[in-house]
């Protein structure tokens, strides 16, 4: 029952925020505001994250290809199928869940236990529309940069480590990236990239607007938010591997 | 002028507003007292819309506030300003940036007729000088007034104040009771003061209404509520044996049994009064 009531407070929250802007310039100005927080704000650690998990991905899978007759520039097809397919994808946005998550759940929540919220509803602004929704569109448009981006630097990171450590020549790692090389597979990372950014963004904001209390609670609700999200991203992606990938 | 007709409000069968009336006039300031859950915050937040009433209606100027749709609501509400317990102060943005924003927002004026308004209403609360500070370096005293400057910014004819002297001390709640009396008359707007400060009570309450449990217990002047017999009313305006004994005096004041010249003397040459 309780999911049930969250799910369907969640559903009004997103159908509240489509109304018309008071001010498109400001509206503008604040979707612009959410994409740098999110985007340029998000940089940092998505550049360190998918470059660490591009080389390790490179040593563990030459670890475990002992076999003389597997070429080694099958090691480059893994890294970047693993790249492309779950690691830039899901693995960045479950971190992203935390960073920008958190953020989202906090700021809503420290806005409606200090009366912000109400202020801007009495001055006639729907918070809905001028909180939540820059944010969600922000989080559509940036995230998907950064896994394009975490895919670049994750196979990167993998032809650095093994040159690096000697398993393989440069250019047996180009020749192997570009073996068997689908791109369907980019496609399904970017349809996996909009529907966590969606999640990413839309489950904090619901728990950091709806927010009852002090800073404990906005704790709570920023804890409470990055776990769903979490969870929610690992539903959704196995069921979008169920059925946007071919199996047979 | 505000009308309210038998609001009632309730939250998980616990009834906070019970068929609550007032009549709220245009160039007063309207204070509405009672002890911590009254339902006084209620009672403001179902004026201002932030609650919807149960039954009963919120009328602003003849125009049904309950009974309008969203867009008229949204008008209305470009004509109330607003300034909360914790003041509401836009943590990251600077004092100029917050007055500025319902300018931005519901006007096109240029950034020059934008600044020179800011500056006028700084001016006015007097805050000269303060507009690059953000909230987290001004003490609670400028708080209140970035926040009367930012709810008087659009000219509003409705002003809500909800406990405006909680966390001042009592020189800097006079300064803010006072502006916002000024402010009152200044505009001609229809004011409504949530507080339990018996200061402002005495300061500023040109009408006052007190709440007890969810209802209008007494309703009156600030003369008037010297006077008034009504013992809940009494036992919490004047709460202290002090406020008791000041009462006591005023009453036989105005009985013409004390002189309070004469026993003013006798209280220094004395130590007896009566």
């Amino acid at each position: 029952m309780n999911f049930f009531t969250e799910f369907g407070r969640y559903l009004l929250l997103m159908k509240g925020m489509f109304s018309r802007p008071e001010n498109g310039k400001m509206y503008w100005k604040e979707f612009m505001h959410q994409c740098s927080e999110i985007g340029i704000g998000s940089l940092g650690i998505v550049v360190i994250i998918s470059f660490f998990m591009g080389a390790v991905s490179a040593l563990q899978t030459a670890y475990q290809l002992t076999s003389p007759v597997i070429p080694k520039s099958t090691i480059a097809q893994i890294v970047r199928d693993t790249v492309i397919l779950e690691f830039a994808p899901t693995l960045v946005c479950i971190v992203l869940a935390g960073v920008v998550g958190s953020k989202i759940a906090s700021e809503l929540g420290n806005m409606r236990v200090s009366e912000q919220i109400d202020a801007l509803e009495i001055m006639g602004i729907n918070t809905k529309t001028y909180l939540v929704l820059p944010k969600i569109l922000a989080a559509l448009m940036m995230i998907p940069l950064l896994i394009v981006i975490s895919m670049g630097l994750g196979i990167w990171g993998g032809r650095v480590a093994g040159v690096a450590s000697g398993i393989l020549a440069p250019n047996v790692f180009d020749t192997g990236l570009l073996t068997a090389f689908v791109p369907y597979n980019v496609f399904f990372a970017l349809i996996k990239g909009y529907t966590f950014s969606f999640i990413i963004s839309s489950i904090p904001a619901f728990y950091g607007y709806h927010v009852q209390g002090g800073a404990l609670e906005i704790g709570r609700a920023s804890t409470k938010a990055v776990v769903v999200s979490c969870v929610a991203i690992l539903f959704a992606d196995y069921v979008l591997a169920a059925l946007l990938l071919d199996n047979d | 002028m505000i009308e309210v007709k038998n609001i009632k409000k309730s939250f998980n069968g616990n009834v906070i507003l019970d068929d609550v009336s007032a009549l709220l006039d245009t160039g007063k300031c309207n204070l509405v007292i009672g002890a911590s859950g009254s339902g006084k915050t209620v009672f403001m937040k179902c004026l201002v819309g932030l609650f919807q009433p149960d039954s009963g209606e919120v009328i602003y100027d003849g125009h049904s506030f309950t009974e309008m749709n969203i867009a008229e609501k949204k008008d209305i509400r470009k004509e109330i300003g607003m300034l909360f317990q914790g003041s509401a102060l836009f943590d990251s943005q600077t004092v100029e940036k917050n007055v500025m924003f319902p300018l931005s927002m519901f006007t096109k004026d240029t950034v020059g007729e934008k600044m020179k308004r800011v500056n006028e209403v700084l001016e006015r609360v007097n805050l000269v000088g303060a507009n690059k500070k953000y909230p987290a370096e001004l003490s609670g005293g400028m708080k209140k007034r970035v926040g009367i400057a930012r709810a008087i910014v659009l000219n509003p004819k409705y002003l809500f104040c909800d406990e405006p002297n909680s966390g001042l001390d009592p020189q800097t709640s006079l300064v803010i009771d006072r502006l916002i009396q000024e402010i009152t008359q200044e505009y001609n707007i229809t004011t409504v003061v949530n507080t339990h400060d018996m200061n402002s009570v005495m300061e500023i309450g040109d009408h006052i209404i007190y709440m007890h449990k969810g209802k209008k217990e007494w309703e009156g002047t600030k003369k008037e509520i010297i006077y008034s017999k009504n013992e809940l009313l009494n036992e919490f305006i004047f709460a202290s044996e002090f406020l008791k004994d000041a009462k006591d005096m005023r009453m036989l004041e105005a009985a013409g049994k004390i002189d309070n010249d004469r026993n003013m003397d006798e209280i220094i040459n004395n130590d007896s009064p009566l």
